[in-house]
């Protein structure tokens, strides 16, 4: 099938169309976030929107809910023609939004949080009452069950998200639009939240699915169209489609989407770890004697489900905590609780550390790019080899990288909060690449950026274990860790449940290494 | 014993007469607070009120249209306040203090043109006044022993402006819990985000939040010139504003226990003047500067984390901006 804009539904029963966008275009300045959009959503199904970072999904979706307005075009829900100019618009139209970030109050209960907006009186007493029934209601139904009098705040995410769903459809919506909905859930939750959507479909409530994970879409949807820089560049019956065509049409290129490796050629051990152990600071072990060895030119992989031990684990290589017991020893230092080394000393003997977080522990938003390309080397002579700082040499430096890594816009003025995820996490990369580490540690390189820029960091990754390396690699993609790593521990509950070669690994073996269930080596 | 009792007893009469503009104006901080504009301009709308109260009574002779004047006063501040930080999303603390400082400047010129008496307004006379009202059964409460002085002293006797403010309280209280009003503004001081994507004006909600803090305020000042004063004096709300917001803060964000620390800073005040000299076993003397700063120091300390932890509305001092 050729990448032709022409829309699946095309010729069937017109009657049948729950929403339609006709040439949309939306300009931010300079910048075309969306342009002569075309989009038909037939009633009763799954509609999944994929495309990169920054190809325009949300601000599409912002103006079909009324948080932007479109510069041009017009728009069609049950057939009718439009104005949405505010979300209390979209609302009335019967369009319900779940938002990439939640719209939740976190102190307060669920019950307030459903019903505000429509509280049902100006008192509040007769309101809850009605949101009760609404709750039990959506409960029976749907299954949606959830405690009313819980505090948002002591729900996990994916509670979180089943009452911003049942906050979108509260008020009867029959077009529910979830923004990138499984970015932050466990497979568990991802599983729970689909089979919600099945019944809702049954029900003829229309999805609009935005995601830029293909197998998502593969998985749930019924039609997906396909967005590549502030276009429509396809639309697709997922049963006719594959997600290597979907990929192709998002990046406008082919993309591997296995990692393409040779084989490695471990050298000597750079890395070995010793029974460390760590308490969190309310008392319980979060990393239990854990022990392994990572040699030069070996991507060590560690998978798990997140927060068994990862996050302690790397944040202690890296020189953020100490540990409570056991050692490290890396390039032929030995860090313990008697002899700790910070951040700094780490980085100077040569460890990289490419954080989980960047938003928290990899860049500084509010900075401009120069300024994060050089975190953590500010004393480094590409910063200024006096006593100020050398803004030319700062500027060419970032510059440089951003040429060499590929970031986009290539502005080393820009704020790092500009850029999208994918950029974002390049210019992390491109600074912790830089000084050439022998030993990197690397947490979910690729959450959040999309399939062209993962391929490019898996290169990257690539290139380095090929350089003679030791990469230490935490991902809560089981896919990345058993593409990229040459041999994979499995952690669960603070503990080593064992430690597998990659080659010899399948999803089914790890995912019972991960319950805890089986140890590899038994296997 | 008897006379220290009968002592205590004026004392927490007075405390409540101190605290009356303190509770006032902490329940207009509460409202503006928790929709998520931060009120330093407590301070200022007190004093704009107080002005324009003494200033129109001693003019209409009549203490109601006084108040009016100083509620529109006050309200008047609040919007300016509202429309640099919300409208324009400026700096809410610079516009906080750029208000408290015009309020400062402003009433003194005013107040030159107007009455020549270097920035005061003239004296107010019975009537032109709110007075202490005597409650219902005061006599007849006299024949019972120890309630019956009480009664008198402690209950009955003060300004209708006095029993308006210790109403405020569980009025706000209801307001902030009970209504739809009270919800949509808690939930804009958190997360301003979910009140705009359920379709609220969250611009609106502030600005309201604000006209409630201006009404507030402007009651308080009026208290201040025309029922517990009888003129406006330059400077006179002398920081109340600011020790309002420490209650609020000290009652984290809560009308009771705003309230409360109102009654406890309103008590240091009171007490005072009566301490002067009073030696108290093994401390001694305590000087009366320190009394005076008791509540600043208490906020400082509570802010510093040494007693509890302040939760302080998630989104305050952020201008929304989608």
């Amino acid at each position: 099938m050729s990448a032709a804009t022409q829309n699946p539904t095309s010729g069937q029963n017109a009657a049948r169309i729950a929403l339609e966008l006709k040439d949309v275009s939306k300009s931010f300045g300079l910048v075309r976030a969306n342009r002569d959009i075309n989009l038909k959503i037939e009633k009763g199904t799954i509609h999944g929107i994929i495309g990169e970072n920054g190809a325009g999904k949300s601000t599409l979706m912002n103006i079909l809910y009324g948080l932007h307005r479109a510069d041009a075009g017009q728009m069609y829900v049950n057939e009718a023609e439009v104005s949405i100019r505010s979300s209390a618009d979209a609302i009335s139209q019967g369009i319900g939004m779940v938002h990439q970030h939640f719209m939740l109050v976190n102190m307060f209960s669920v019950l307030e949080n459903v019903m505000l907006g429509s509280e049902g009186g100006s008192l509040l007493k007769d309101g809850k009452k009605a949101t009760l029934k609404t709750l039990q209601h959506l409960a029976d139904n749907y299954g949606m069950t959830v405690d009313p009098y819980a505090l948002i705040s002591d729900l996990n995410v994916g509670m979180r998200q089943r009452v911003e769903i049942i906050k979108a459809l509260k008020g009867g919506a029959d077009i529910l639009i979830l923004d990138e909905p499984t970015g932050v859930l466990t497979p568990q939750e991802t599983k729970q939240l689909f089979e919600i959507l099945n019944v809702l479909r049954e029900d003829g409530v229309t999805i609009l699915l935005i995601t830029h994970k293909l197998a998502e879409i593969m998985e749930i949807t019924d039609n997906v169209s396909i967005m590549r820089a502030g276009q429509m560049v396809g639309h697709r019956h997922t049963a006719d489609t594959n997600p290597q065509e979907l990929a192709e049409l998002m990046v406008g290129r082919k993309v591997l989407l296995s990692v393409d490796k040779g084989a490695a050629k471990p050298g000597e051990v750079l890395l070995k770890v010793n029974n460390l152990e760590i308490y969190h600071e309310r008392g319980h072990k979060e990393l239990d004697d854990v022990s392994f060895e990572v040699r030069g030119g070996e991507i060590f992989g560690i998978a798990g489900v997140s927060g068994n031990g990862q996050t302690p684990l790397m944040e202690i290589l890296a020189g953020m905590r100490v540990p409570s017991a056991g050692s490290f020893e890396v390039l032929g230092a030995t860090v313990s609780k008697g002899t700790p080394k910070g951040p700094k000393e780490m980085r100077n003997m040569g460890v990289g550390h490419i954080p989980e977080d960047r938003h928290v522990h990899g860049l500084i938003l509010d900075f401009e790019a120069r300024e994060n390309m050089i975190l953590g080397f500010q004393d480094a002579d590409v910063a200024g080899a006096d006593f100020l700082f050398d803004s030319a040499s700062i500027t060419q430096h970032c510059q440089e990288q951003m040429d060499h890594y590929d970031v986009r816009p290539a502005n080393p003025f820009l704020h790092a909060h500009s850029f999208s995820g994918g950029n974002q996490q390049k210019i992390v990369i491109a600074r912790e690449m830089y000084e050439k580490p022998r030993v990197l540690i690397v947490g979910q390189p690729t959450r959040g950026v999309d399939v062209g820029a993962i391929e490019f960091i898996h290169k990257q990754l690539i290139a380095l274990r090929d350089a003679g390396c030791a990469i230490v690699l935490v991902s809560v993609e089981l896919e990345e860790v058993m593409g990229l790593a040459d041999r994979i521990m499995v952690m669960n509950d603070g503990q080593k449940v064992g430690i597998v070669d990659a080659k010899d690994a399948d999803t089914n073996t790890l995912g019972l290494m991960m319950a805890g269930l089986t140890s590899g080596e038994a296997a | 014993m008897i006379d220290f009792l009968y002592q205590l007893l004026l004392t927490f009469d007075a405390t409540l007469r101190v605290a009356t503009p303190l509770i006032l104006c902490a329940m207009a901080g509460i409202f503006s607070e928790r929709s998520g504009v931060v009120d330093i301009s407590l301070e200022g709308k007190l004093l704009m009120g107080a002005f324009s109260a003494a200033a129109v009574t001693s003019v209409t002779g009549s203490p109601w249209i006084g108040l009016l004047a100083a509620i529109g006063a006050s309200v008047f501040m609040s919007m300016l306040h509202g429309f640099a930080c919300i409208t324009h999303k400026g700096d809410q603390v610079v516009s906080g203090l750029a208000i408290n400082i015009l309020a400062s400047g402003l009433t003194v010129v005013i107040g030159i043109a107007l009455f020549h008496q270097g920035g005061q307004t003239p004296s107010l006379f019975g009537d032109q006044r709110f007075r202490k009202l005597e409650l219902w059964f005061t006599d007849t409460f006299d024949a019972i022993p120890l309630f019956g002085t009480i009664y008198r002293e402690l209950i009955s006797g003060h300004s209708i402006l006095t029993y308006a403010a210790l109403l405020a309280v569980p009025l706000a209280s209801l307001v902030l819990y009970r209504t739809r009003f009270g919800l949509r503004l808690r939930a804009v001081g958190e997360v301003p985000e979910a009140v705009d994507s359920a379709g609220i004006s969250v611009s609106w909600l502030r600005y309201r939040a604000l006209i409630v803090g201006g009404v507030l305020c402007g009651i308080a000042g009026a208290y201040l010139s025309i029922s517990h004063g009888a003129n406006f004096v330059r400077e006179m709300s002398a920081g109340k504003g600011y020790i309002a917001l420490a209650a609020v803060i000290f009652g984290n964000w809560r009308p009771v226990r705003a309230l409360l620390a109102c009654l406890l800073f309103g008590f240091l005040d009171a007490a005072t003047p009566r301490l002067q000299g009073f030696e108290f076993p093994l401390i001694g003397e305590i000087p009366s500067q320190l009394m005076l700063a008791a509540p600043y120091i208490i906020t400082v300390l509570l802010l510093a984390g040494f007693i509890g932890k302040p939760s302080p509305p998630a989104a305050i001092g952020q201008p929304y901006d989608k």
